[in-house]
């Protein structure tokens, strides 16, 4: 989520550091990436024990900046909200198998909103759920089953396609004397049930299941259909099969497991039983993954602009990248904005359709749908 | 006792709480294989409470049948809003109480809004109904137990909710939340609780309530709400408890106690004196007494939050303590139980057990 944790807070810090440093002794420029893009006029970067998570200076600046651009257009108008319902911080979106959209969203309390295909607002799931807390992700699972991820409540709720929660992992704090939620201190390695602010999940073609833990656990968490834990892997850190804010989750159709770890800008590839295979570093920040359906799969990312609203930032951040999934980068679309057409920290992506993203955004308060139109070489038709 | 430790406010509270989550020590029973007894069989009627388009269950906390077969059901829900006082934090909404039919069909909610829900509700613990069909909540955070008629009208009020700022200077010692000077865990005197947990009556009326996470103690009232006396105090001694979460009077007047965090059962005679205790079947979390002239003890063993798979069984039980037989097990599907935190037994043959975990309420029947 947004800068509210303990990491992003400090990460927020070193980044306004590091501009105002930059700005006064431009001599320490922008770090050239490894991948041989350009840097942009006012490339910043942070210094150790920033958003490196401690080993060292990262460039904000994606390795694969120079990716081709992908022809694109917004839909205008496309989130149709009924009079009086607000949607709040757009945080998890996804489809269903009939084209319903699924939304996340931190309003005045965490809520999912239900959509048509066309966009029109239909209903709310679980409403005034006991997990409803502090809004994290959403995901349709191959049944149709809707997921919520809350980060306040540390569950995961399964809702049937009816809207019924069917299953429920993870447990909110039992009620803490002072009436405010409270924290559970970090723990490496976690207990197997016991999350600590979990941000997404994702599921293989058997129906197990895997969950992104989280903004103080650092792990992956494998657990059947049922519930029950299989394995974890994971620990804090940039190393091999380490992570650093898990905070987005994709299962390819083998069963290979993509975890964006946020705050060292890393997507940790692991295999279906969870042993570390590689690491994608050249697309930024991967704030929110999604996987396309189909014999050929592509994976996108978002490098999404931080929600501090630095303009120097959004400058060589905000655009999501195509993959194949073996990181190999087909193209880029979408610059940092306010307007229609443009991203204010995507915090969710659908991509069900391969050439029709689905985005929800934390700073403007909305849903976006984008039609895509690649090239041959960048996976278009 | 590390939650009669727990300050009401502050950074050590938070570790202190967050670190017995993780304990599991306090809320798992292991049950020693030579006492495990026979399996009951039982089917499940599944997913059977009928509600609302918009209305969700969260986490079950009580369920309780009255003479006519209806259910009450009280649990947590979600959409609290924060109130912020100068010492003590406050949640207002976060529990509701629904009427279903014996079918499973909903009836009503007491109090439609949250405007309009009782002053009492913020986090459910507890649901039971007297021999007379009056509805008893248990609000572990209101520290109330609030009794309505059949109709919903509010006839008695145990316990005072917290106000939201405290007096300038005051502090959580003595006298607040229900903490009094005497041996740890004696509460104050009268009704002023501490996360009560549960509530019973005798034969005459006679109301007795655990006094729960944050005191240690049993407090005994007149069918009138008049404070007789107490007893408890923090420990593992006789008369001693950690954590009385649950409890139920036979009709001999002899009080039960669910000892959780001793794993224990506690038997007392009315007036507090120590008879004998059950131990050996797991962390008593809920306890429920059959009525009619052979009456049956069932106990649950439920699993602790950092393991939905562990433990879980219900005991039955005869009064004496002596196993009859074992119901289920922890898990997530149906016949499978996600830290029961009630048992309904008006009918020792069908029990209903309300969930924390998977916010549901079962319907058991009981095949042998």
């Amino acid at each position: 989520m947004k800068t509210r944790s303990i990491c992003g807070v400090a990460a927020a810090l070193a980044l306004s550091a590091a501009v105002t440093l930059f700005a006064q002794a431009p001599a320490g420029g922008a770090q050239a990436p490894a991948g041989g893009a350009q840097a942009p006029a006012g490339g910043v970067q942070t210094p150790p024990g920033g958003r490196g998570g401690g080993r060292g200076p990262v460039s904000l600046l994606p390795k694969a900046i120079d990716a081709p651009d992908i022809r694109y257009e917004v839909v205008p108008n496309f989130m149709k909200m009924p009079p009086n319902v607000y949607m709040g911080e757009g945080i998890g979106v996804d489809i269903n198998s009939k084209g319903h959209i699924f939304v996340n969203t931190c309003a005045q309390q965490t809520r999912n909103f239900e959509f048509d295909e066309k966009g029109n607002f239909i209903r709310e799931i679980g409403k005034d759920s006991y997990a409803n807390v502090f809004c994290h992700g959403l995901r349709v699972d191959a049944q149709d089953n809707i997921w919520v991820s809350d980060e306040g409540a540390n569950s995961i709720v399964k809702y049937n396609p009816e809207g019924r929660a069917v299953m429920i992992l993870g447990r909110r704090i039992e009620y803490p004397l002072n009436g405010i939620e409270q924290s559970l201190p970090a723990q490496d390695p976690a207990p197997p049930y016991v999350f600590n602010r979990p941000t997404d999940v994702g599921f293989d073609a058997a129906g197990n299941i895997f969950v992104a833990d989280g903004y103080v656990n650092s792990r992956v968490v494998k657990y059947d259909k049922n519930g029950r834990f299989l394995k974890q892997a994971g620990k804090r850190g940039s190393g091999p099969g380490e992570l650093t804010l898990a905070h987005a989750i994709a299962v390819d159709a083998q069963g290979n497991v993509y975890v964006g770890s946020r705050s060292d800008q890393r997507i940790v590839v692991f295999d279906n039983d969870l042993n570390y295979k590689t690491v994608y570093d050249h697309v930024g920040a991967p704030w929110s993954l999604c996987i396309t359906p189909g014999p050929h799969q592509y994976l996108y990312s978002s490098n999404s602009n931080p929600d501090n609203q630095n303009t120097e930032v959004h400058k060589v951040t905000g655009q999501i990248f195509k993959m194949e999934l073996d990181g190999t980068v087909l193209g880029k679309f979408g610059v940092p904005g306010k307007e229609q057409g443009q991203f204010s920290t995507v915090h969710g992506i659908a991509c069900r359709n391969e050439n029709e993203i689905l985005t929800t955004e934390i700073v403007e308060w909305r849903m976006q749908k984008f039609i895509l139109h690649p090239t041959a070489a960048q996976g278009g038709k | 006792m590390r939650y009669s430790r727990l300050a009401a406010t502050g950074l050590a509270a938070t570790l202190l709480f967050a670190g017995s989550l993780f304990s599991g020590s306090l809320f798992s029973g292991s049950v020693s294989a030579q006492a495990q007894p026979r399996e009951i069989s039982f089917d499940s009627a599944g997913d059977f409470l009928k509600l609302p388009d918009d209305i969700h269950l969260g986490e079950v906390a009580g369920v309780a049948t009255t003479s006519t077969g209806n259910l009450w059901v009280y649990y947590r829900s979600g959409g609290p809003n924060a109130t912020l006082g100068a010492s003590r934090n406050y949640i207002n909404g976060g529990a509701r109480l629904l009427e279903f039919d014996k079918a499973g069909k909903y009836l009503r909610e007491i109090g439609t809004s949250e405007n309009d829900r009782p002053y009492a509700f913020l986090f459910a613990q507890g649901v039971r109904v007297d021999p007379q069909d009056n509805v008893w909540i248990i609000d572990r955070a209101s520290r109330m137990v609030v009794k309505f008629d059949r109709s919903g009208k509010v006839l008695l009020t145990l316990g005072r909710r917290p106000e939201a700022i405290g007096e300038r200077g005051s502090s959580a010692g003595s006298g607040v939340y229900g903490r009094g000077t005497g041996a740890p865990g004696l509460g104050v005197p009268g009704d002023n609780f501490n996360q009560p947990t549960d509530v019973a009556w005798d034969a005459a009326g006679n109301i007795f309530v655990s006094d729960g996470y944050g005191n240690a103690r049993i407090a005994k009232f007149d069918k009138n709400g008049k404070y007789i006396k107490q007893w408890g105090g923090t420990g593992a001694q006789p008369g001693q408890f950690n954590v009385p979460h649950s409890i139920a009077v036979d009709a001999q007047g002899n009080v039960y106690v669910a000892d959780m965090g001793n794993q224990r059962i506690q038997v007392f005679d009315n007036d507090g004196t120590v008879k004998s205790e059950i131990k050996n079947v797991g962390a008593t979390r809920a306890i429920c007494i059959s009525p009619g002239a052979h009456q049956f003890l069932y106990s649950s063993n439920s699993n602790a939050t950092e393991d939905p798979f562990l433990n879980g069984e219900i005991y039955k039980m005869e009064l004496d303590g002596t196993v009859l037989g074992r119901i289920g097990r922890a898990g997530k599907q149906f016949k499978e139980f996600g830290m029961v935190n009630a048992i309904d037994c008006r009918d020792p043959n069908t029990l209903y057990v309300a969930e924390l975990m998977n916010w549901r309420v079962q319907k058991l029947s009981l095949k042998n």
